[in-house]
């Protein structure tokens, strides 16, 4: 544990040839550069997350050059572009079938709150109310550089994650949740609209 | 007119548009509707063999004032008297047809349908027999508006989902209540900003004499 090692002994060490390090650090050093993405896209943002892919940003760079078609090898699922809500049950449904350890950007304004299409009807108003989302990206779309800023956002939220004691990584506690329940089609709106285990949205107070 | 020759019994009305585009369109009957359109598009002078856009218009009830001047005996003087008629119309449903020519590269013409009324049992006959590429789109708007097309290959939803209840283009739609706090709203938004969250009470002053106000910070 790194914290059990001075650091500026572990300097030292290293200066002289010796390499200390823990199971954690060597854990989430491997994960968290070789992320897989899964390779889907919902709207133009999907273009952005493309280019981001190809050889002038090259997310290769990061480790996450990987796209995936298939849920079951990917660890991450970039929600690019709008979610309606005749696509959302299959976006809850692709995250459930992904294996642990997962996680989740939510890419653009129409990902994150529905964006300019939120007071429609037919766009859910953010993916974070079925799903949990790691790293939200504002902006219509985002540029490449904001996904990549992403990217190394979430590689240094999986450094920090502890594979042990009370404040271990979500996905090593057996009784947190890894699926959620996937909404139906009702009459008028999705059913239910938000699962309430998931979704917090702020309280909002008037001064 | 050549198409009620060529189609008897046609019913045909233009129906002009006094915006800037000046665009007027043809108002066919629904009973031939199939025929002038299969005659549009064979017909060697007009050859409207392209279908780009179909649309619904949603028209609700409403009363045309009509403002006619008309010259009356009164008082044993003739004047002239503004004389106002209202005329009661019946809401109704619409599909517009915007159709070219590719071969003579000419355009568009645009043909409209009407339905009988606004209720749910609102039906016109599909073109897509004459115009393949009305399918969707006929689709769209049997999804958006509730119009049933007769005849078209395939009628089902197709942006909702097949177990939605509602037709959102129409003006009577009514959203689900899922309003959500926006930092700007505006027009209808600002509506429902209101409903939900009641505007503040009045101020009376009070709220100037607070600990580390203005004054003390200049």
């Amino acid at each position: 544990m790194s914290e059990q090692i001075d650091e500026r002994l572990r300097s030292e060490l290293q200066h002289q040839g010796v390499w200390v390090t823990s199971m954690q650090e060597l854990y989430n050093w491997g994960r968290k550069n070789s992320i897989w993405p899964l390779q889907f896209g919902l709207a133009c943002c999907a273009i952005e997350m493309i280019a981001t892919a190809a050889s002038r940003y090259d997310i290769a760079r990061f480790g996450g050059e990987v796209f995936r078609p298939s849920p079951r090898q990917a660890d991450l699922m970039i929600v690019a572009g709008t979610v309606t809500k005749k696509m959302a049950p299959q976006i809850v449904r692709l995250y459930n079938q992904m294996a642990d350890p997962k996680y989740v950007i939510a890419m653009g304004a129409c990902a994150i709150s529905g964006g300019p299409f939120k007071q429609g009807y037919n766009v859910l108003k953010g993916i974070d109310r079925y799903i949990p989302v790691d790293v939200y990206i504002p902006g219509c779309p985002p540029r490449p550089e904001a996904l990549l800023h992403a990217f190394m956002e979430l590689q240094r939220k999986i450094d920090e994650q502890k594979l042990t004691g009370t404040n271990k990584a979500q996905f090593l506690k057996p009784e947190q949740p890894s699926e959620f329940p996937v909404p139906k089609f009702g009459k008028h709106d999705l059913e239910p609209p938000a699962n309430p285990d998931v979704f917090h949205p702020p309280e909002i107070e008037r001064a | 007119m050549r198409v009620e020759a060529a189609v008897p019994g046609a019913k045909i009305d233009v129906v002009p548009n006094p915006g800037p585009a000046n665009q007027p369109s043809l108002l066919i009957d629904n009973e031939h509707a199939i025929r002038i359109a299969r005659f549009l598009r064979v017909d060697p002078a007009l050859r409207l063999d392209f279908c780009s856009n179909v649309t619904g218009v949603d028209w609700l009830d409403r009363t045309v004032k009509k403002t006619v001047k008309v010259k009356k005996m009164i008082d044993g003087e003739e004047k002239e008297v503004n004389e106002t008629t209202e005329e009661k119309i019946q809401g109704y449903l619409e599909a517009v047809y915007h159709l070219y020519s590719m071969t003579h590269k000419h355009g568009p013409v645009i043909i409209r349908m009407r339905t009988a009324g606004r209720t749910d049992g609102a039906r016109l006959p599909s073109l897509t027999p004459v115009w393949r590429s009305a399918e969707f789109q006929e689709r769209e708007i049997f999804d958006l508006y509730g119009i049933r097309f007769d005849d078209h290959p395939d009628l089902r939803r197709i942006l909702m989902w097949d177990e939605f209840d509602d037709r959102p283009m129409r003006k009577d739609y009514r959203e689900p209540d899922d309003y959500e706090w926006e930092p700007t709203p505006h027009d209808e938004v600002l509506e429902k900003a209101k409903r939900h969250y009641p505007s503040r009470p009045e101020l009376d002053g009070a709220e100037k004499i607070t600990a580390g106000s203005d004054a003390s910070n200049r």
